[in-house]
């Protein structure tokens, strides 16, 4: 949905990347964060993955420096977090989880505002303003006070916010919690773009599906402590790799079927009925040479298909509870972890 | 002075943001607007009325004091204001923005001087209408007007430290009326102080809203003839005591409300 307005350049700004050790967070008896590890290559995105009260807020707060840990060293875009936070405030934009921008003021009144703080100068700051309007597709509403935006409007203007002074570093923060799907595949289009243009992301996700389409790595956090990072796809091979699943015509034999794809089987079919289901690998390559030895065997099919794990099924397999439930029973603790905050 | 600079740029930007929420929300705006307006016409007839003063208006007795409790509870609204952008998410923003780290507060309390001389003028055109006069010159009628607001800054300070602090506008209207009823009532605001019973009397003839009323009754020469000669320090140098508290709370409360603006949770 958005118009780049220069052409898209995937060069990353070097020495942009995020390196975090040990960071420790504690709240009362509530530990937020639990030794987190983190690394953001310069350039890629980090999808940090985590039911609510996993400690990715916190671990966000503390990486923008709006929080002190209690131990742990950070190094963002080469500035010291602990001894020079405000370099490292010159080198990021952030961008919430509830949009922080000022209700009564215009989209466009906040954006100049947020420019004139990071001190463009009066005149930048207004062509700042406008041109990010423009690119978020928000200038037609540019000069209505912000309590008449959508939802989806709101998180554009607050994202627009975090990119007034161009920062090398992008933190969003559950940047599309709470929004229809169509606001939220806009705003996945704008976070893509964004990484187009070969800015260092960190973001933060209840959705296995957001990490899915826009992080580069994933590092799944429950209780503030890792429980697995790697590639979607390597997340979703350690809960078990691909399967060809197969449902046979009624005058197939099973037999002749199960013997065929043993042939492309990387481990022991299972057989229920006049279904099998046969780990494989090798994609789609795989899957057509098994159907051609099947139609050449005779063998007939009423249905097939390639399955491949969700990350839904490794949060699953991960925590032992569906993200969406971890949602419904931590959504009290994390507002009392707010409220201790 | 690059530093100075830009806690002064950063904090305009922060102020005329401020003012601009002001005209956003009208009925805000009147409805502060209104109650200096009700303040002089209630205190001025309800009791201005009712009690004599040989030789003198009681009436003009009062503007001081109602001047002085006004201001000092529109203090309360540096406060609220704070606390609504805490609440609201708006200062986490501005913490993760290289800015000045006391931009957000130099900016609320210098807005709200902006309020405050609203409100003071209404105050004082009211008060022209239900009868009360300057009896000096330009020059004292200015320094009391002047004397006023530097008080009333201060106060934004101490309220900027409590809205900071608290973080719920709720709280802050509790907690302030708690505080600042006491303060602007034991005191020369409504009776002299001598008036008062023992240990009210001595709170009242030491409290920094009697000094600031003090001085801006001989200010604008609203002291009733035949008052008696003020016996405490305090009340016999009202300007210098009002500008030494003035002083005091600067100090104090300027670096509690940035160090807790600046403080990481």
């Amino acid at each position: 949905m958005t118009t780049p307005l220069h052409p898209p350049d995937r060069s990353p700004v070097p020495g942009t990347g995020i390196q975090a050790r040990g960071l420790v967070k504690q709240y009362g008896e509530v530990t937020a964060l639990d030794g987190l590890d983190l690394d953001v290559p310069e350039g890629t995105v980090l999808g940090l993955l985590g039911p609510n009260g996993a400690g990715k807020t916190t671990a966000v707060s503390i990486l923008t420096t709006l929080t002190e840990p209690d131990a742990g060293t950070a190094t963002i875009a080469g500035a010291d977090l602990r001894s020079d936070p405000t370099s490292v405030r010159k080198r990021i934009g952030l961008s919430g989880q509830y949009a922080a921008v000022d209700e009564q003021l215009t989209g466009h009144e906040n954006l100049e505002m947020i420019g004139r703080l990071y001190r463009l100068g009066g005149k930048t700051a207004k062509r700042r303003a406008r041109e990010l309007l423009e690119r978020f597709h928000l200038e037609d509403a540019a000069d209505r006070a912000v309590k008449t935006y959508s939802g989806g409007m709101r998180r554009r203007l607050d994202l627009a916010g975090a990119l007034v002074a161009e920062p090398p570093v992008l933190f969003l923060d559950e940047p599309t919690t709470g929004l229809d799907p169509r606001s939220r595949t806009d705003l996945w289009d704008v976070i893509r773009e964004l990484v187009d243009r070969g800015r260092t992301l960190l973001l933060t996700t209840q959705y296995m599906e957001e990490a899915d389409q826009l992080a580069d790595d994933i590092v799944v956090i429950d209780h503030g402590r890792e429980i697995a990072r790697g590639t979607a796809d390597e997340l979703k091979t350690l809960v078990g790799g691909e399967r060809i699943e197969i449902s046979l015509d009624p005058n197939a034999s099973v037999e002749d079927a199960t013997m065929i794809l043993g042939r492309f089987a990387v481990d022991t079919p299972h057989v229920e009925g006049r279904s099998l289901t046969v780990p494989v690998s090798g994609g789609a390559a795989t899957l057509t040479q098994a159907l051609r030895a099947l139609d050449t065997a005779g063998v007939h099919l009423r249905d097939v298909g390639l399955r491949r794990p969700t990350l839904d099924d490794v949060f699953l397999s991960l925590t032992g509870q569906t993200a969406g439930a971890a949602q419904e029973s931590d959504r009290s603790d994390d507002h009392e972890l707010l409220e201790v905050a | 002075m690059q530093e100075l600079t830009y806690a002064l740029s950063d904090g305009i930007a922060v102020a005329k943001r401020n003012v601009l929420k002001i005209t956003r929300v009208p009925d805000l705006l009147v409805s502060v607007l209104i109650s200096p307006i009700m303040f002089v016409l209630l205190f001025g007839y309800v009791f201005g009325s009712s009690i004599d003063i040989p030789g003198g208006s009681y009436r003009e007795f009062l503007i001081g004091g109602t001047f002085a409790l006004t201001l000092t509870f529109g203090a309360t609204f540096t406060g609220a204001g704070l606390a609504d952008d805490m609440q609201k998410g708006i200062i986490d923003r501005f913490r993760s923005l290289p800015m000045s780290r006391s931009a957000v507060v130099v900016g609320r309390t210098a807005s709200d001087m902006i309020y405050n001389a609203l409100s003071l003028g209404i105050m004082a055109l009211t008060g022209l209408l239900v009868g009360w006069r300057i009896h000096t010159d330009v020059v004292s009628a200015a320094a009391g007007f002047g004397l006023l607001l530097l008080f009333a800054y201060a106060i934004s300070w101490i309220m900027a430290y409590v809205g900071l602090t608290v973080s719920s506008v709720e709280v802050v209207n509790n907690a302030s009326f708690m505080v600042i009823f006491p303060l602007t009532f034991v005191a020369n605001t409504f009776v002299p102080a001598e008036n008062l019973p023992g240990p009210l009397r001595i709170f009242a003839e030491w409290n920094p809203v009697s000094a600031v009323t003090q001085a801006a009754r001989e200010l604008f020469g609203n002291i009733p003839p035949g008052t008696p000669e003020q016996t405490v320090w305090p009340l016999q140098n009202p300007v210098l005591y009002t500008l030494l508290w003035v002083a005091i709370i600067i100090a104090v409360f300027a670096p509690l409300a940035t160090r807790r603006y600046t403080r990481r949770r």
